[in-house]
């Protein structure tokens, strides 16, 4: 049977994303929460959730030397990225005065506050379902239409400084990359674990994805 | 296509069992949280909020197990309110699968707990539930303020500076409940609704009187409300998520599909 590694540290909630893989696989995958080096290495698959604040990932994540074995795991297969933890992905974030991420993608993290003109009146987070529209193809939209709904909670945006790896988009006082993807990466800035049943059939896609 | 408006159910639990006449013919045991939770994701509920209306210390615990069962198997997101007083007690409730905590009596005694609430474990995660009930005169100009346990006890806190503040401290979310309306069935306080949510500058949940469906939609479009939360009318089945969503879409209101 197929391992999912869920990568643990100490930043969210890992029971959701658990639960959801596991019920996604149908008794097909064996869903592991691990901080461990070696045993991230011998997934098939890894998820990389998160939560909280962008300084607060990067030195845990810098505290469990795990940085170097994301990278590589993200070049060797299947990874999803979920929320922070497609945040951390870009190089740099605007939040906590600037913090320095794990670089996998050329570009940055914005703030909705300072970056949406102020007559839009948002309302920040951006909490809520809203929809994704697919730009391009990949095997992990299958069987979910254009325009789907996720569940969003977030107060930062990604903007890789090539547009062609953000494969979604969404609407919020502007137009941001709510999906990044390329090779073996797919990260998402929404919360598939909390969206139905579009969340769900993402989730199976992912377990059933070959990769690059 | 805009951030939909979100329809949000809300359940009472007591020792584990939700309480309050959930009434649905279909519904094997319409005690079992998991099992109510379960139909109102079907029906296309955004969220589900339980509030945990456990009187007993000793039976606190109970929720954790209620949250862990229904995040299990029901994948949207769950909010937990009622009897919130530490970083503890939301953590427990957080590594259960709850999204996010209802921080309400425990805010008004120590408005720093909601602070270091959403400093320890994000905004995100931090709803401060505010009560607010008119105080002023039919002579005078419109004024709410903060009661607790119930409706029953004042606390002299203005209800618009009250949520300003809680916003500055951190809250992620406001749950505003206008307790002149709650259990009435005559609609939110709209005007309430409005001033704060406009004032403020996180998502506002209207709450609190809604007995058909003119209320819920009122309270997005008169309100200025982001999710409308409602108990009785959907429990015995007087009308299905679907329908409210329906209705909410026939007067121009996005809705999750």
């Amino acid at each position: 049977m197929q391992k999912i590694v869920v990568i643990d540290y100490g930043m969210s909630n890992l029971h959701s994303v658990c639960s959801a893989l596991a019920h996604a696989a149908k008794g097909q995958a064996e869903v592991v929460i691990s901080q461990d080096s070696a045993e991230i290495a011998s997934a098939d698959r890894v998820v990389f959730p998160g939560q909280g604040a962008a300084a607060d990932c990067m030195q845990a994540l810098n505290q469990l030397n795990l940085a170097s074995v994301i990278r590589k795991a993200a070049s060797e297969k299947p990874f999803l990225g979920i929320c922070m933890g497609m945040q951390v992905l870009l190089e740099q974030s605007e939040e906590n005065d600037s913090t320095s991420c794990l670089g996998l993608y050329e570009g940055s993290v914005k703030s909705f506050r300072r970056h949406v003109d102020p007559q839009e009146k948002i309302k920040v987070p951006h909490m809520g379902w809203n929809a994704i529209q697919q730009k391009q193809e990949h095997p992990l939209w299958s069987g979910i239409p254009q325009d789907s709904y996720f569940y969003f909670v977030h107060s930062y945006f990604v903007q890789p400084t090539n547009s062609e790896y953000a494969i979604g988009r969404t609407d919020y006082g502007l137009e941001f990359a709510s999906v990044i993807a390329s090779d073996n990466v797919f990260a998402m800035q929404c919360h598939p674990e909390k969206s139905a049943s579009n969340g769900l059939r993402l989730l199976a896609n992912f377990i059933q994805w070959r990769g690059a | 296509m805009p951030l939909a408006k979100r329809i949000i159910p809300c359940l009472d639990v007591d020792a584990g069992r939700v309480v309050k006449g959930v009434q649905f013919v279909d519904i094997r045991d319409a005690g079992d949280p998991v099992e109510v939770a379960k139909r109102y994701d079907r029906e296309g509920a955004d969220e589900i909020t339980f509030l945990d209306i456990t009187a007993s210390s000793d039976q606190r615990e109970t929720m954790a197990h209620v949250v862990e069962q229904v995040a299990s198997e029901v994948f949207i997101p769950l909010t937990v309110g009622g009897g919130i007083r530490s970083i503890q007690d939301i953590r427990k409730l957080l590594n259960a699968g709850a999204d996010k905590v209802g921080i309400n009596t425990a805010a008004v005694r120590d408005p720093n707990f909601v602070r270091e609430a959403a400093e320890r474990v994000g905004s995100q995660c931090i709803v401060v539930s505010i009560d607010a009930k008119k105080v002023s005169l039919d002579a005078e100009a419109n004024r709410w303020e903060i009661f607790t346990h119930g409706g029953r006890n004042a606390t002299g806190i203005d209800a618009i500076q009250w949520a300003q503040k809680m916003c500055d401290y951190g809250a992620g979310e406001l749950l505003l409940t206008s307790m002149d309306r709650d259990g009435t069935k005559q609609g939110f306080d709209l005007e309430l609704t409005r001033i704060i949510s406009d004032t403020v500058s996180v998502p506002v949940i209207a709450s609190g009187g809604v007995g058909c469906l003119e209320h819920l939609s009122a309270g997005v479009i008169e309100g200025h409300a982001d999710a409308v939360l409602a108990a009785s009318i959907f429990h015995f089945g007087e009308y299905s998520i679907d329908q409210a969503k329906a209705h909410m879409q026939s007067q121009g209101i996005t809705m999750r599909d």
